[in-house]
């Protein structure tokens, strides 16, 4: 029930985009990080392109609808609602394009942007290293300047999408006498190249949705370069706070998941586990009316920055708490493969992928409440 | 504007903040609590002059006919500030209470800030403040009664002072009660948000001057996380408080659902900030001289008061399982 007053527009792209996933919707695919499930959501980013729907809110001239950040947050509402497929396309729509649209060359907007709306160029981010986890400025791959571009040495990992994707993206220490977040360089770069070598990991639920990169001498020209040479970590992060604020996970996809609980509740209902349906949709609920209250602020010309962080926890906690409550409510058929198990074993990396919660923490601590840094 | 507050609410806001701000509002609590109500009567006679107190009565009654967005503005700075008395009760209940009764003249009294009146919460035989209220009522079998005090109880909270109220005559007839109670648990939920937040400002101002091994405790990461999660859970209880507001002002049929969410989610929110307040803050949190005891001891009472989490959870689920 929405107090929240939406324009004649606004109305009428909810129900475009309701009918149109109506009749286009295939429901849940196999998993994409299986050869099968990949090549099928590939299809269905070809199926949402042709419907000019999978990137709504990009300009017309990229294949998008120029859609405002309130449609955007409908468009979701709706595509969850419908329980259409996840979105194999979400590293380079979500966390890729932004940085490329604020930071990018003409020729890079025209080589990459188009290619990754329609699932013709699935994208890998690469930030990971063995040594380099939470403290991300500490990474070691380098990349070294020759004639024409840059030579990339070293090992990316967790990866993900790298098992089916076409092109990576992360950051390389381009400047070796350079510390920390100094001397970075954002590069992208392909993932069939001469040097690459791509490892599967298999994940917690047993599919590849990740992946090991070994980079040995592995050539990329200079105009595969995002933002300036050794720009690379202020690159990165200029986005990161719209990411884990808003772009990352819609409260549509919350308010569906919840409305399922509810319908598993109703089905066979548990008393004791009451509290527990009703604290998902609470947080769901909240998660939505928050949305809305980002979106007004952006709207209104503001931004969000260590906020972000405070979005990620509570959609992460949600998720996970929200699945282990339909776990409950299955009883002893919980352990059974299902949709509900697969949903859970996914929502058991939310606390981790994005920046782990510890992290997120810390900067809530120190950049929204003010507390001194350090004391590790 | 889409989702928030406006700018007048803003404002509104502010400027209860300079007014409680430059009180000496911990005072005139403590000296309610001991049961000298001067200071706190002075209090709520500037809060009049504001308009806090005729907020919901209508303006032919000489009050403000504002709105619960409104409301909520105000109940989340009282209880931010720690303001003794029956506030709920006389502000948020009672105009709706006595809608349509012949006691109008009372409501513009307590527009006016003249005269206070105290409601007994549903569910309990307890009114607030009763001595110093010119009238108290009650619900009983959906009629509005006048009460009378009786013996007094002792709250959690000492600024609650709990009386038992005996039932006189009844003043209107058979009416709905439901609207008024919503009011009630709207402001007792951004009473809540205001303590949680109070309590919040408090533990990372002295988290910041506490030193020990040599530096500020709120350097220590077990620390900043405690404080970051009472961000978070204030952070995602406020638009909850605001769109149950929102939705009492609409009269949207899930307001109800909506009022209970923002209770729920507004008490978790409160009593996980006055928990971590008390254990950032150590012993000198345990303490009643120091005045963080003021809104660790309100948020346990108010946790309970205008219906249970539990009693609110039902409430929800039942319009959740309803609507399906």
């Amino acid at each position: 029930m929405s107090t929240l007053e939406f324009t004649e527009a606004e109305e009428a792209f909810r129900l475009e985009a309701r009918e149109w996933l109506a009749a286009h919707n295939p429901g849940r695919l196999p998993s994409m990080d299986t050869a099968e499930g990949a090549a099928a959501h590939r299809e269905w980013e070809r199926t949402l392109a042709s419907g000019r729907w999978s990137v709504v809110t990009w300009p017309e001239t990229y294949g998008g609808r120029d859609a405002s950040l309130t449609e955007w947050v409908i468009f979701e509402e709706e595509y969850y609602l419908a329980g259409a497929p996840t979105r194999i396309s979400q590293n380079g729509i979500s966390l890729l394009a932004p940085i490329i649209f604020g930071h990018g060359t003409e020729a890079q907007k025209e080589r990459y942007l188009r290619d990754m709306t329609d699932g013709t160029l699935v994208w890998a981010q690469a930030w990971s290293e063995p040594e380099a986890g939470s403290d991300l400025a500490s990474l070691r791959a380098t990349a070294t300047q020759v004639d024409g571009g840059w030579r990339l040495n070293g090992q990316k990992t967790w990866s993900s999408r790298a098992p089916f994707a076409d092109r990576g993206f992360g950051l390389f220490r381009s400047d070796p006498s350079a510390e920390r977040h100094r001397g970075l360089t954002y590069f992208l770069f392909p993932l069939d190249a001469d040097g690459v070598t791509v490892r599967p990991i298999d994940q917690l639920d047993g599919t590849p949705g990740f992946a090991e990169i070994f980079f040995d001498d592995v050539f990329v020209p200079d105009d595969d370069v995002l933002g300036g040479v050794g720009d690379g970590w202020k690159v990165a992060m200029s986005t990161a706070g719209n990411e884990r604020g808003l772009s990352l996970r819609s409260p549509g996809r919350f308010c569906a998941a919840a409305d399922r609980l509810l319908d598993l509740w109703a089905s066979d209902p548990q008393p004791h586990l009451r509290d527990q349906v009703v604290d998902a949709w609470i947080g769901a609920e909240a998660y939505r009316l928050y949305t809305w209250g980002t979106v007004t602020h952006v709207e209104a010309g503001g931004s969000v920055g260590a906020e972000g962080s405070i979005n990620k926890l509570w959609w992460s906690d949600l998720d996970l708490s929200l699945h282990e409550t339909a776990l409950s409510l299955l009883g002893a058929d919980a352990e059974l493969s299902g949709p509900w198990l697969d949903d859970y074993l996914f929502s058991l990396s939310g606390p981790i992928y994005a920046g782990t919660n510890q992290i997120q923490r810390n900067i809530v601590a120190e950049r929204v409440l003010g507390l001194p840094r350090g004391g590790r | 504007m889409r989702f928030g507050r406006t700018p007048e609410q803003h404002a509104f806001s502010e400027a209860l903040d300079d007014l409680l701000g430059a009180a000496d509002v911990s005072s005139a609590s403590r000296a309610w609590a001991a049961g000298d109500h001067s200071a706190g009567l002075k209090l709520w006679q500037r809060l009049a002059e504001l308009g806090v107190t005729g907020l919901l009565v209508p303006e032919e009654h000489g009050g403000v006919g504002a709105g619960c967005a409104d409301l909520a503005v105000a109940f989340e700075r009282l209880g931010y500030h720690g303001v003794p008395g029956p506030w709920i009760e006389s502000v948020a209940v009672a105009p709706q209470l006595l809608e349509g009764s012949d006691a109008t003249t009372i409501l513009s009294q307590v527009a006016s800030g003249e005269s206070i009146v105290t409601v007994a919460a549903p569910g309990g035989p307890y009114a607030l403040d009763a001595d110093i209220a010119s009238k108290a009522y009650g619900v009983f079998d959906d009629m509005v009664i006048e009460l009378n005090p009786g013996a007094t109880k002792t709250s959690v909270d000492p600024q609650r002072r709990l009386f038992v109220m005996s039932a006189g005559y009844p003043i209107t007839g058979r009416i709905d009660p439901s609207r008024a109670r919503d009011l009630g648990t709207l402001a007792c939920s951004a009473q809540l948000l205001g303590a949680g937040l109070r309590l919040l400002d408090d533990s990372v101002a002295y988290v910041k001057q506490r030193t020990q091994f040599g530096r500020p405790v709120g350097e220590f990461q077990a620390v900043k996380h405690l404080l970051a999660d009472v961000r978070v859970a204030l952070d995602f209880a406020a638009p909850l408080v605001h769109n149950a507001a929102v939705e009492l002002d609409a009269g949207t049929p899930t307001a109800g659902r909506a009022v209970s969410a923002a209770k729920v989610a507004a008490g978790d929110a409160a009593y996980l900030a006055s928990r971590t307040a008390l254990q950032v803050h150590g012993a000198i949190g345990y303490t009643r001289e120091f005045d963080l005891s003021l809104w660790i001891l309100k948020v346990r009472a108010l946790v309970g008061a205008w219906g249970t989490p539990a009693e609110h959870r039902a409430r929800i689920l039942e319009s959740l399982v309803e609507a399906r």
